[in-house]
């Protein structure tokens, strides 16, 4: 595992978190931390962490947001569980992290938000020995107040102690302040005297740094493959994936949705495509985000509608209607914890049950979830891709992990996108439930001249879309429903392994978010030649074929989960395999020691 | 444009023999033609009841959708096509209970629909429990002594929520429903009409009185005086805010029906709840209010551009604000 140098020696990879109070700025520090390192050519993964509400009381352990980066010279999968500098604000951020976290590493501790008030708001007890405590680790204490305080900038001492922190820790990795000085000077250009504070607040934090006798930590560059980058967010991932389905399918797209939290980024961000023909509504309630969605798509749009685990509960009817009518219509679902309201900012992939099996009457259909940040704006395309193309809605089951994490993403160039065809009708005597030789109806639309007709939720007769009640119509409309499922499966990639050893002892499954932590655990389980491998499903329903003969190549397999254990059940219902359950629902992500962990036990007595 | 008989569908009707929706389906079916809309372009959405499966026996575009969703099934159809005729079908039970949010935020954003709701005071589908404009006191197998909750005034709510087109008529006035119906169609903005409809099975009779008693109907008339009774001799006049009858021979200044003036609009739908307290004030039909408002849909258009160089767009917005290239 990771090792701090406290040589100059470079070192592989790092993770750094900054934590302070909600109203300190930490996300903007973090972010451009994160943005300069992208810049001069590390691989970057990144979380953020904030509470529920907006300004909780300041000082208090529930206001702490945090903002953490694993970044280095290596493939960096995941945004670090355990952290090598920590850079804490007060003392309530400290006591957060360090209850969770023990580690020989740098904390750069803000000592003006260490009073005695501050320590009390945080909990600490009256005996407690703030040094003695954290002695195993590296400390920079710093008063930054009063540093912020001798540039001489008067009532902006307070709002630029964050940018004081970041200059320090750009010297501390030897880093350019150019790309945050242009970031300020763009964004507070309406404020001038504003941007001179955090200018020389910046600098004087770096400076401070450059008179200390710190020692500097040398990250290099990571090397990628040719081609464009940029940094991006889940949400926005998905945004970016199904709009470019749109454009390449040629039809317009119709965004509705209700805020909820950790999906109202997603109509924030299609409120900006209107260039793009992008149609985004925000709905009265869930109900009418998704059966307006599901107009727009009677309509001949491609409709989504997204939202996170409450609202998918009150989604569901309309999702069996869309399914009955035989309409694209994608479906986001970002994951939080549950159940009802549970823990709306932390993680959780509890919804998987909810996905599959969430309506009434037999209603199978497709359910993606994507694996990390950038890999969300190829499963949300595929998602529109077989939705449009086998008229179907698809649920895309992300998580809170995936919609606030970050990481770099070489984007595609429109040549690289794969092509979509809807099949529109187009003949003279359409019939709505008449089938292609994939199972799949013909979509006439409002405005098609000869393709009229009237279709709802009542079973309907086979090919006409007449309301029938016959007994053996409606078993033929059920396996006709069904079938389509076969034809999807038929075109998803074969299920292979992502890293590690085949055939050998154990075999890791998992799917969404807990790919990053297990590819990037899965590198220390290969260096000591541990048999073992690492299998990621990204396509939850229908399960990709090769599943079954890949586990016959190991003699265990775990799956690692983020709730009470779902998916295990799906896999020993559709293969028969015992396979062992591995889960943690605690609102947090696995850690590498916990895989770790669990593995070499499995491996002592397989 | 169109023949009638194009419109009408080949499915056969299930209603019950004799229900005021027969009258309605036909009163659609004869205006259809007259409203100049290309028939792929009309489209029918319902909800769930006797009066939601009306898209299957009419030939244009139908979507029987899920109880009390029609109105955002609609605003989705509009939105993403507004070139479209929309025409919402509800019910009751439908619109006023379980779909009762979204047919408020209809009225308020006044997307250009029609809205017609069939309002029997009954929920008949699932066979006699009582709806939410069910008159008070209505004995049904929901309420065997009689309902206890006062019913909405939908008209009222209509207006309150912001509607631009209020109106009301029933199925047996066939040709007051034409009129209504085809002025409706070219209203720009969400036209709501309040259809009485004879359930005969559930809740026989229940607006028999309108028909059959005139000194309980009156009718209304753009920049007419309010004159109702079997030989037109009352009127209404405002005295004030308060409305009061008078002899039609004594009056002096009526009440000049105005269909842009809302605060009167509203004076008019409170007649219900009048008529119940002190059982004096006629039943308004027609059009009680009428004005051209600011649609959403049109408003919704305006910064959508799905034109030429999308390819183009589409590479910018992948590629964001901050992008660097490794060769």
């Amino acid at each position: 595992m990771k090792k701090l140098s406290k040589t100059f020696e470079p070192l592989e990879e790092i993770t750094i978190l900054f934590a302070g109070d909600s109203g300190d700025g930490m996300q903007l520090v973090g972010s451009q931390f994160t943005k300069t390192s992208s810049f001069i050519g590390n691989d970057v993964s990144t979380f953020t962490e904030f509470p529920a509400e907006i300004r909780a009381p300041t000082g208090f352990l529930s206001g702490i947001s945090g903002f953490q980066i694993n970044f280095g010279s290596v493939e960096i999968s995941f945004p670090g569980d355990c952290y090598d500098v920590l850079v804490v604000l007060n003392a309530s951020a400290l006591k957060k992290i360090y209850s969770i976290f023990k580690k020989k590493g740098i904390i750069i501790i803000n000592t003006s938000g260490f009073s005695l008030n501050n320590l009390k708001k945080a909990g600490y007890q009256d005996s407690f020995n703030l040094l003695k405590e954290i002695s195993a680790y590296t400390l920079y204490p710093i008063d930054i107040l009063m540093h912020t305080e001798n540039t001489n900038i008067g009532k902006y001492k307070n709002i630029t102690k964050n940018m004081f922190a970041l200059g320090f820790v750009y010297w501390l990795f030897k880093r350019t302040l150019v790309y945050t000085e242009c970031f300020l000077k763009k964004n507070l250009k309406k404020n001038p005297t504003l941007l001179k504070a955090n200018l020389i607040v910046l600098r004087a934090g770096f400076n401070f740094g450059k008179k200390s006798s710190t020692k500097i930590l040398k990250i290099k560059s990571a090397i990628f493959p040719s081609g464009n980058y940029r940094n991006i967010k889940g949400n926005q991932a998905i945004v970016l994936g199904l709009s470019a389905a749109s454009v390449q399918a040629q039809i317009g797209l119709f965004y509705a949705g209700y805020p909820i939290t950790p999906a109202s980024d997603i109509l924030h961000h299609f409120s900006k495509y209107k260039n793009l023909g992008v149609k985004s509504f925000q709905a009265e309630d869930e109900i009418a985000a998704i059966t307006s969605a599901i107009g727009a798509s009677f309509a001949g749009s491609l409709g989504v509608s997204g939202t996170s685990g409450p609202g998918m509960a009150l989604k569901q009817e309309g999702i069996g209607l869309a399914f009955m009518l035989e309409l694209p219509l994608v479906i986001i679902n970002v994951q939080r914890g549950g159940p009802s309201t549970g823990l709306p900012t932390k993680i959780e992939q509890s919804d998987l049950f909810q996905s599959i099996y969430g309506r009434n009457g037999e209603t199978p259909m497709p359910v993606l979830a994507p694996h990390s940040p950038s890999h969300a704006f190829e499963m949300a395309f595929q998602a529109a891709k077989i939705s449009i193309e086998h008229m179907t809605p698809v649920i895309l089951l992300s998580d809170i992990y995936i919609a606030n994490g970050s990481e770099i993403w070489r984007f595609p160039n429109l040549s690289q996108l794969d092509s979509i065809y809807p099949p529109f009708a187009n003949k003279k005597n359409f019939l709505p439930y008449e089938r292609n030789e994939r199972a799949v109806r013909n979509w006439g639309f409002p405005g098609m001249a000869f393709s009229e007709h009237c279709i709802g939720g009542l079973e309907k007769e086979n090919k006409t879309g007449n309301v029938s009640y016959d007994p053996k119509n409606h078993e033929k409309m059920i396996s006709l429903r069904k079938i389509k499922m076969d034809f999807i499966q038929d075109r998803l990639p074969l299920q292979t392994i992502d890293s590690g050893v085949r055939p050998g002892k154990i075999l890791l499954l998992s799917w969404g978010s807990t790919y990053g932590i297990i590819r990037g655990t899965m590198k220390t389980l290969i260096k000591e030649k541990k048999r073992v491998a690492h299998s990621h499903i990204d396509y939850l329903s229908p399960l990709p074929q090769g599943l079954e003969t890949l586990f016959q190549d190991y003699k265990k397999v775990i799956v690692f989960e983020l709730n009470g254990g779902q998916l295990i059940h799906i896999i020993r219902d559709k293969f028969l395999v015992d396979v062992v359950s591995f889960y943690k629902i605690q609102g947090r992500p696995f850690t590498t020691s916990e895989i770790i962990t669990e593995v070499y036990r499995l491996l002592t007595i397989t | 444009m169109f023949k009638k008989n194009t419109l009408s569908s080949n499915k056969e009707i299930k209603w019950c023999p004799s229900c005021g929706n027969y009258s309605i389906l036909k009163q659609v079916q004869v205006i259809l033609p007259e409203i100049g809309i290309l028939k792929e372009n009309i489209v029918f959405v319902s909800g769930i009841g006797c009066s939601s499966r009306f898209p299957y026996y009419i030939n244009n575009f139908g979507l029987h959708g899920i109880h009390g969703r029609a109105p955002s099934i609609g605003t989705g159809i509009k939105l993403a096509n507004p070139k479209l005729s929309v025409w919402i079908i509800t019910g009751d039970g439908d619109s006023f209970s379980i779909g009762g949010n979204h047919i408020i935020h209809l009225f308020r954003r006044n997307i250009n629909m029609n809205v017609l709701l069939f309002n029997n005071e009954i929920y008949g589908l699932t066979k006699g429990q009582y709806s939410p404009t069910s008159r008070l006191g209505l004995i049904t197998k929901s309420s065997n002594i009689g309902t206890i909750d006062p019913p909405f005034n939908t008209l009222s709510l209509a207006l309150g929520a912001g509607a631009s087109f209020v109106a009301r008529s029933m199925d047996k006035y066939p040709k007051h429903l034409r009129e209504i119906l085809l002025k409706a169609s070219l209203h720009n903005g969400t036209s709501f009409i309040e259809i009485y409809q004879n359930c005969n099975i559930f809740n026989d009779k229940a607006f028999n009185i309108f028909k059959e008693k005139k000194d309980h109907t009156i009718f209304l008339h753009h920049k007419k005086p309010l004159i109702f009774g079997d030989k037109n001799q009352w009127g209404i006049r405002l005295d004030g805010l308060q409305p009061e009858i008078v002899s039609l021979d004594s009056s002096m200044d009526l009440w000049i029906h105005d269909e842009k003036d809302r605060t009167k609009a509203g004076l008019l739908a409170r007649f219900f709840d009048d008529y119940f307290v002190h059982n004096k004030f006629p039943r308004p039909f027609g059009i009680l209010y009428r004005k051209d408002l600011p649609t959403y849909d049109s408003l919704f258009h305006e910064h959508i551009s799905f034109k030429e160089n999308i390819f183009k767009r589409l590479e910018l917005i992948l590629k964001g604000n901050d992008t660097w290239e490794i060769k």
